[in-house]
């Protein structure tokens, strides 16, 4: 027998209580898991974003539009390398449950700055020539079990009407990061009709999309954009792409740091837990430390079977934990992917799931731990019996 | 069988007291004894009268308030409680009134217990235990866990256990006070034969005249102060 076995079989003495204690760290271990998943989906957008692409907006609010007209000044500013441009479009997909985000964007300039959208030769050619044709990403795709070919009606908020659109691409992300859940088509095809609906809106864009030869010069760039356009009617504000994505999650960041808050009140939850359990199996089994103590094992070896059982706990908890956060993870992915659209569990998140386990599993035996460890045997041997 | 083989225990001018709140109860006081190799004595007394005290302090488990406790030749009274952990590990062998067996584990990993403070390999504790097994004639049993067996044989177990390091004494407090007269008998036989067949020097609070009969002196302890002599067995 090895020493390190014991903790193994004192943990199985009681295996209602392990097995609950290990049930709660599991639950607890999932959840941790699957809110610092929310909180990374919460900022995969600003994680995903290029750092050799600036948006750039009217200054006053997103909903304001910008001119047509500002594309080719913007494409003679020093390091700029292409320009695009795009609108929100806002349609609803039979119903407004549906919900996915649709743009209307300059298509051939936009496949070209979003290298990460991956879309087969044809596809891509198809989209381009195409005016009403349009792309989707492939969990969109999946979500309405579209097909190339397919006819897709898009209601407009916006823009009123019923936009028909015929589905030409779907593409996939380049990176687990990368947001499958877009839908774009031409920016074209909405003017045309703006022109001949609502002629005081047609011309105008919801955003430039600017790609940059050096990331390191993007903030010069940002201010020499933002300059050609200094007390005109349309003032821009440019700002790299991370920094755009930034200030929407900004908007929310109070849920974000309430979910971060909650996700480390359920570790320190089953940490209490957990030392609870610890508490009590050394006191039962204090007189079982002092007879080991009186056959010569020392406090370091009492302290590494008390720290060995809980751990054992912690751990086994934390890998059916992590086990189990995976499918749950698909599940609340599928669930929630028009608002979350990356959700993905990081590494990072299994290594906080590791070491919060460590954590409690250490934590929860300190006390008990010591206790083994500083009672006197005479004082253990009375105990029993 | 008294023996004029130099002492292995010596004791002196042992004092032990416990403060009890504001008390101090003074348990054990001036104690002198030499304990000779190969020796079988019983402490006798009752309840309170500090004879599992100076049984725990021969035995290196509990520290005195003054005096010396010396053991083989080694003055345990000095040791730090590491050093105390590692030459109890090597030097005493407990047997306990109510067996203290590891539940979890089997009569074999029991008695493997101490061996694993030991450099010994594998085969070699497999080879120790199966003898002290043997000796307490429960090597059929190896595979059995405690609760699966009776009180006489637990205790057999517990003695396997305080046997298998080879100690240079065996300490037992009342070694058959949870058991029934025929497992007492067996367990006192079997402490006698470790003592006469083995040479074990063994040391044995008892309250138990029968059990006391089987050592070679019987010493007294009254209120913590020692007879002035040895008696012998009742």
């Amino acid at each position: 027998m090895q020493l390190a076995k014991l903790p193994f079989k004192n943990a199985l003495r009681h295996k209602l209580r392990t097995g609950l204690t290990i049930l709660g760290i599991t639950v607890a271990i999932l959840a941790f898991g699957l809110l610092r998943t929310v909180v990374q989906a919460w900022y995969s957008g600003v994680e995903g974003a290029s750092a050799t692409r600036l948006v750039t907006r009217n200054a006053i609010s997103l909903i304001f539009p910008l001119p047509l007209s500002y594309r080719e000044k913007i494409r003679q500013v020093q390091g700029v390398t292409s320009v695009s441009y795009g609108q929100w479009f806002g349609g609803v997909y039979i119903t407004e449950k549906n919900f996915f985000p649709n743009f209307a964007v300059e298509a051939k300039s936009y496949l070209e700055l979003y290298p990460e959208f991956v879309l087969p030769e044809g596809e891509r050619k198809a989209f381009v020539l195409d005016r009403k044709a349009c792309v989707a990403g492939r969990k969109v795709a999946e979500r309405f079990g579209w097909k190339i070919g397919d006819t897709i009606v898009l209601k407009g908020t916006i823009f009123p009407g019923d936009w028909e659109l015929v589905l030409k691409g779907i593409y996939s992300g380049a990176q687990k990061t990368t947001d499958e859940t877009q839908f774009f088509f031409h920016w074209d095809y909405v003017n045309e009709s703006i022109r001949k609906t609502m002629p005081g809106m047609a011309d105008m864009v919801g955003f430039y999309l600017i790609g940059v030869r050096d990331p390191g010069q993007a903030t010069e760039v940002a201010v020499a954009v933002d300059s050609l356009f200094k007390n005109s009617l349309a003032e821009t504000l440019t700002e790299t792409e991370r920094a755009f994505q930034l200030s929407f999650v900004t908007m929310t960041e109070a849920i974000v740091a309430v979910i971060q808050a909650v996700s480390f009140i359920i570790i320190f939850i089953i940490m209490a837990v957990t030392a609870n359990t610890m508490a009590m199996t050394a006191r039962e089994r204090i007189g079982e430390y002092a007879v080991m103590k009186t056959l010569g094992f020392g406090g370091r070896q009492i302290a590494a079977l008390v720290f060995g059982e809980s751990l054992f706990i912690s751990l086994t908890g934390c890998a059916i934990g992590i086990a189990l956060t995976y499918p749950a993870a698909a599940w609340f992915g599928d669930a929630m992917g028009a608002f979350l659209p990356v959700f993905n569990v990081a590494r990072s998140t299994l290594y906080m799931d590791i070491a919060a386990a460590l954590v409690v599993g250490l934590v929860a035996a300190a006390f008990p731990a010591w206790r083994a460890v500083t009672v006197k045997i005479a004082d253990g041997l009375r105990r029993i019996g | 069988m008294a023996n004029n083989k130099p002492p292995i225990v010596v004791i002196r001018n042992l004092s032990k007291s416990y403060t009890r709140g504001i008390q101090v109860v003074r348990v054990l006081e001036d104690i002198s004894l030499d304990i000779a190799d190969g020796e079988f004595l019983a402490l006798m007394g009752p309840s309170g009268s500090g004879k599992s005290t100076l049984l725990n302090l021969v035995a290196g488990i509990d520290t005195a308030d003054s005096g010396r406790v010396t053991v083989g030749g080694v003055d345990i009274s000095g040791l730090t409680e590491t050093g105390l952990a590692r030459w109890r590990a090597l030097h005493v062998g407990f047997i306990f009134q109510f067996y203290n067996l590891i539940p979890v584990l089997s009569a074999f990993e029991n008695v493997e217990l101490p061996l694993l403070l030991t450099g010994l390999s594998r085969k070699e504790r497999h080879e120790h235990v199966g003898a002290a097994l043997g000796i307490v004639n429960l090597g059929d049993r190896m595979d059995h866990y405690p609760s699966e067996l009776s009180g006489g044989q637990q205790q057999r177990v517990a003695i396997a256990r305080a046997l298998v390091t080879d100690p240079t004494i065996l300490v037992a407090d009342e070694p058959t006070g949870d058991l029934d007269r025929v497992s007492a008998e067996d367990i006192l036989g079997l402490m006698t034969r470790l003592n006469c067949e083995f040479g074990k020097t063994i040391v044995m609070v008892t309250h138990d005249p029968r059990a006391a009969d089987k050592a070679h002196i019987v010493r007294h302890l009254e209120k913590g102060v020692l007879d002035a002599t040895g008696k012998a067995p009742l």
